[in-house]
């Protein structure tokens, strides 16, 4: 990092130790549905730190060029999941990608993640996303008496699903997704990836019904391993590998 | 977000604006699943069988210069042979449909298309079948009288 922040002179002399800025254009697509009848691209130019995300540039110009551009952020620090824009034709982030990471010299260009409707600029509507992920049941099912203390697992089987677990929903994956494009009609990357995660964990008994919904028309047979998903996850989690294993389990429960 | 859960719930009604991302209901079965192990299952067998098929044609004996009408003639009045070549065809036409099948439903947008290119894919699939298989089965290397085949000599 700073053998970058180095190269970099800063424009005006500042004292020593300062980190360095440099200009940037961000390309935005722009949809306001009361006046446009298609999106749009428009670009503003911004003056930002090396230290600086995508996600500062955004505040930036929604701050101090234009107040109408509309994008959703809650943390950021890469917790919630509600800023996943594609950013240079990737899913990414935008609280967790540095400017200085996606080539600034040209311009960036900054769209709504693709394949769910938008609803304004970046801002894309996620029922469709979250209709998938309700229909996996994504929480404990149990049978027989509740335990009086905690449901004990092993250190061992809590790991079998632990990658599964840091999912925080942005939709980076299902919208990177070129089945899910076609027609939203795909369980998606993320549906999965949550089912996974009760699927196989031990103290969970509704894996069975988990995987009959996953066996749908609409499951995880439409995944074509196209691995974008996993490049897609800003929580690094092995998506692909995590539908494989709900393809396998289901096989297994077969034959 | 309202706006569109206010929408009419069917689908295929009044092209409402985004009405293609609603979800459809659910669709329960295991023939995705079968045909997912079928994908497997008959690519296995197809390399042997079409490995097999091209050793023997084209590498055994003399190769690919015995190949004329005779040698298809001895073959097929084999039994061995007339169902090997019909195992051949039946797979690797039921894999490449349903690979086609497959590529449809990834690529096309409306149920109209889909509904149509489909039903051209299974009536060639049927149509490449059916000749075939008759092909394989009453096939008379000794249609000319005058013939000369081995084959034909009994
Ligand atoms: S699996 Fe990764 S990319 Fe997909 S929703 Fe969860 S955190 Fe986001
Ligand atoms: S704003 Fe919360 S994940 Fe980026």
């Amino acid at each position: 990092m700073t053998a970058t922040a180095e190269k970099q002179k800063p424009a005006g002399d500042k004292a020593p130790g300062a980190v360095p800025t440099f200009t940037v254009t961000l390309k935005i697509q722009r949809f306001n549905p009361e006046t446009d009848s298609e999106p749009h691209w428009e670009s503003y130019q911004v003056t930002v730190h090396a230290t600086d995300r995508v996600l500062d540039a955004l505040h930036q110009i929604k701050w101090e060029q234009d107040g109408s551009l509309s994008f959703r952020r809650s943390c950021a620090h890469g917790v919630c999941g509600s800023d996943a824009m594609r950013i240079n034709g990737k899913n990414r982030l935008a609280c967790k990608t540095l400017v200085k990471d996606v080539n600034p010299d040209k311009p960036i260009t900054v769209e709504p993640i693709k394949g769910l409707p938008v609803e304004k600029d970046l801002i894309v509507d996620m029922e469709p996303f979250f209709d998938a992920y309700r229909e996996v049941m994504p929480f404990l099912i149990t049978t027989g008496n509740e335990p009086t203390r905690e449901r004990i697992q092993s250190q061992q089987d809590r790991d079998r699903f632990d990658d599964t677990t840091k999912c925080i929903l942005c939709a980076a994956c299902t919208t990177s997704c070129p089945v899910f494009w076609n027609d939203g009609q795909y369980f998606g990357p993320a549906a999965i990836v949550n089912a996974h995660r009760f699927i196989f964990d031990s103290r969970d008994e509704g894996g069975k019904q988990r995987l009959e919904v996953l066996n749908d028309k609409e499951g995880v047979w439409r995944c074509r391993t196209t691995f974008n998903c996993t490049e897609a996850c800003p929580r690094g989690i092995e998506v692909t590998q995590a539908i494989q294993e709900v393809k396998r389990a289901l096989l297994t429960s077969r034959f | 977000m309202t706006a569109t859960s206010s929408e009419t719930p069917r689908v295929d009604a009044v092209p409402v604006k985004h009405s293609r991302y609603r979800r459809v209901g659910a669709s329960r079965g295991n023939f995705e699943l079968w045909s997912w192990v079928f994908m497997r299952g008959s690519g296995i067998l197809l390399l042997v069988l079409v490995f097999g098929h091209l050793f023997v044609n084209l590498m055994l004996g003399e190769g690919i210069h015995a190949v004329d009408f005779a040698f298809v003639g001895q073959k097929w009045s084999s039994p061995f042979w007339q169902v090997w070549d019909l195992l051949m065809l039946w797979l690797a036409e039921l894999h490449g449909v349903n690979g086609v099948r497959t590529v449809i439903n990834d690529y096309t947008e409306k149920n109209s298309t889909r509904w149509v290119l489909k039903a051209l894919l299974f009536t060639s699939a049927l149509l490449v079948m059916v000749l075939g298989t008759l092909v394989i089965f009453t096939f008379d290397p000794c249609i000319d009288p005058s013939s000369t085949l081995s084959v034909c000599s009994r």
